[in-house]
């Protein structure tokens, strides 16, 4: 039985929200852990290479996936992500590119929470409602635009609202007690709190400061909270994952695919189990209760 | 018919589909603050009073408006005017605007400055205005445009300014851009960024407008002044817009003037390298603003050229997007080549060197004002100074066998 058929009578109160999202965090909960979503910026460095890294996510225990749709001029991003888009634009990326990777994973696994990242550009350039249409066809969950804040938002919105895929806000350290609802009102399948002010891979926050952060979000909202930004360890990973429901890590995976391409930037052999592996060991700092498990 | 033009934008920054505020979570608390400090400032006549202090004293305004007689005679057209931005300190329009978010960021009680540059003329207006209140300025400028504007660089150092060179993408304005709004997240309970254009998220178009609108407010008078009656047809170049929208937006409502914006077409529209983002492109998102941009078929931007790296820009300010829309506004191409021309044939005729985005309106008016009547009426926003152009000027020249 697909999670599809086991979630549609719990969440038939929710028609407008991602299925597969609300399903994954509930279980979380129920398994009373916080979640690893990793980031991967999609066709870096190349098509094949990068599909085989999205197959491979959910075995190496990635709780919920964010591809990252490459843009020209990615001005929330630090050196390495903008690297890592660079490269994939280089390799033919783009959002049909990118829309067809979510295709071709969604054909293998129908369960694990997949959400778009990006800028509002190539969405926009698409078409709104037709990216709506073309994302949901393709098994996507939910999306991250970074340059739409609420303000912007309403024609992506209801676009969105009507395929039931979630829109994803960012709450940030300057977002304060006025400025929460606007975000929260708009939001739904989870709370994207950014932990620094500031660019992708760069500061990282105290575990104080998150802790802070998470339970000021808990206060206002019901929706699942997952924190990024500045996580790099297993370590960081596991103090994020207690205390919201989800880590999620994006530059410092990336950072590690790139050590694994050669001079020209072609991936060397290796380089997905070697990601993987990494993936993996931020996966299992979510999992306290059951470390010594092997997961295959 | 519309009443005006000029009540742009609505309260969200709207210039029809154009404008708005399309930033990451994290700057739009600053980006409101910025507003709300924009809107005391406006209201508070100490504040028109001390700017209009420092425009007169400090830049020497007003600018003189100058009827190029020689240039007049040669083309045997309608009178020409040359509204001479070039002779305020610093050498362009961009100080009026650096003076009123100057002022505007010590009101904020900001300390730190960040600047994109491109030809680095805005670069060198804000070092100046840091320089003037003691404050820490960082400038954010393509390795590429470094390269070719390395005077402006080295004054940018001597007035105390931090020159951060940017590598991604082509290096140039764009990129520039990219890295001050990464600089600004990531500082954002010190810095104001002191944007040089009217572009960007609200209300920077609606702001830096209203703070270079100085340039069309002397010119109507002064016009009024010289020739009894307001001119025909005015004309200025379009990076992201700035000198052009000062000049138009006081003249909108006049039925029956005619305005032209010239964009950069660079090597030619039909190569597909230019800078021309109103003329070549469509409309998009990017920095903070829905505006006309050069974009491919994904929406991904694309690098612009031109030979005035003021103008090398793939984006222009949303204000002229919707202009353009409307119909109030004619936007045309002048290539490089164009450009270089009239660069040539101003200094020659007028003992005035242009800068190149300025040469640009120029090499429009070698066309347009032969087509006129001696009794038309046009006025040139001569936006800034060439001395930066030289040596740009003198490889384009050397590619072509140097001065004859």
């Amino acid at each position: 039985m697909s999670v599809l058929d086991d979630a549609d009578d719990r969440f038939d109160e929710a028609p407008a929200a991602s299925i597969r999202l609300a399903h994954r965090f509930a279980a979380l909960r129920a398994e009373r852990r916080g979640g690893l979503v990793v980031y991967l910026t999609a066709t870096d460095p190349d098509p094949e290479t990068s599909l085989a890294l999205l197959k491979g996510l959910p075995r190496a225990g990635v709780d919920v996936i964010e591809l990252g749709m490459p843009f020209s001029d990615p001005m929330a991003d630090g050196p390495v992500i903008q690297s890592a888009s660079s490269r994939a634009l280089k390799a033919g990326g783009s959002l049909a590119q990118t829309l067809a990777m979510v295709r071709a994973f969604r054909a293998e696994d129908d369960a694990t929470p997949l959400v778009l990242m990006g800028y509002y550009n190539p969405i926009y350039s698409h078409g709104p409602e037709r990216f709506a249409t073309d994302a949901a066809a393709a098994g996507v969950d939910g999306c991250i635009v970074v340059d739409l804040p609420p303000e912007e938002a309403d024609e992506l919105a209801g676009h969105l609202k009507s395929r039931h895929i979630d829109f994803i806000f960012l709450a940030t350290p300057t977002t304060d007690c006025a400025r929460l609802p606007i975000v929260l009102e708009k939001a739904s399948g989870f709370i994207y709190y950014v932990s620094i002010a500031g660019i992708t891979g760069t500061a990282s926050a105290t575990q104080q400061a998150i802790a802070q952060a998470a339970l000021r979000l808990r206060h206002q909202t019901s929706l699942p909270i997952a924190v990024g930004f500045g996580l790099n360890t297993p370590e960081q990973v596991a103090a994020v994952a207690g205390v919201a429901d989800a880590a999620v890590v994006g530059s410092a995976v990336v950072r590690r695919l790139a050590a694994g391409l050669d001079a020209q930037g072609q991936a060397r052999p290796g380089l997905v189990e070697d990601v993987l592996s990494f993936v993996h060991t931020l996966a299992a700092a979510c999992r306290p209760a059951s470390r010594e498990e092997t997961r295959p | 018919m519309r009443n005006t033009y000029r009540d742009g934008p609505d309260e969200r920054g709207h210039f029809g589909l154009y404008g708005g505020r399309y930033v990451a979570e994290t700057l739009m608390p600053l980006i409101l603050d910025v507003e709300r400090s924009y809107d005391q400032a406006k209201a508070d006549p100490a504040f028109a009073t001390e700017m209009a202090g420092y425009l007169r004293h400090y830049v020497g305004r007003p600018s003189p408006l100058y009827c190029a007689a020689r240039l007049t005679a040669r083309l045997g057209g309608g009178r020409i005017y040359l509204k001479r931005e070039d002779l305020n300190h610093t050498g362009a329009h961009k100080i009026n605007n650096c003076i009123g978010q100057i002022l505007l960021a010590r009101r904020m009680g900001r300390k730190r400055i960040i600047a994109e540059t491109g030809a680095g003329q805005h670069g060198v207006a804000t070092a100046t205005v840091c320089a003037l209140f003691d404050m820490q300025c960082v400038i954010y400028m393509g390795a590429t445009d470094i390269e070719r504007q390395a005077p402006n660089v080295f004054r940018m150092k001597l007035l105390g300014a931090e020159v951060r060179p940017v590598t991604s993408g082509a290096a140039t304005l764009k990129d520039a851009m990219n890295d001050a709004l990464r600089d600004w997240v990531a500082n954002v309970d010190t810095t104001y960024y002191l944007i040089g254009t009217a572009a960007g998220p609200h209300p920077y178009p609606a702001m830096v407008r209203d703070f270079q609108a100085v340039i069309g407010h002397e010119t109507r008078e002064q016009i009024l002044e010289l020739e009894g009656r307001l001119p025909h047809t005015l004309v200025a170049c379009i990076g992201g817009g700035s000198n052009a929208i000062g000049l138009f937006h006081p003249f909108l409502d006049d039925p029956g003037i005619r305005l032209i914006g010239v964009e950069a077409a660079g090597h030619g529209l039909e190569t597909g390298r230019h800078a021309a983002s109103m003329i070549g492109g469509r409309p998009g998102v990017l920095h903070g603003n829905r505006t006309y941009l050069l974009q491919n078929a994904d929406g991904q931007i694309l690098e612009a050229h031109s030979i005035s790296a003021g103008l090398d820009y793939p984006g222009v300010g949303p204000e002229h997007s919707w202009l353009k829309d409307v119909g109030r506004v004619e936007y045309v191409p002048v290539t490089d080549d164009e450009a270089v021309a009239a660069f040539r044939l101003l200094t020659r005729l007028e003992g005035i060197i242009p800068a190149l985005e300025s040469a640009h309106a120029i090499a429009h008016i070698l066309k347009l004002a032969p087509t006129l009547p001696k009794d038309h009426i046009i006025v040139v926003n001569l936006s800034g100074r060439g001395d930066k152009d030289v040596n740009t000027v003198a490889m384009a020249l050397n590619g072509e066998g140097g001065l004859s």
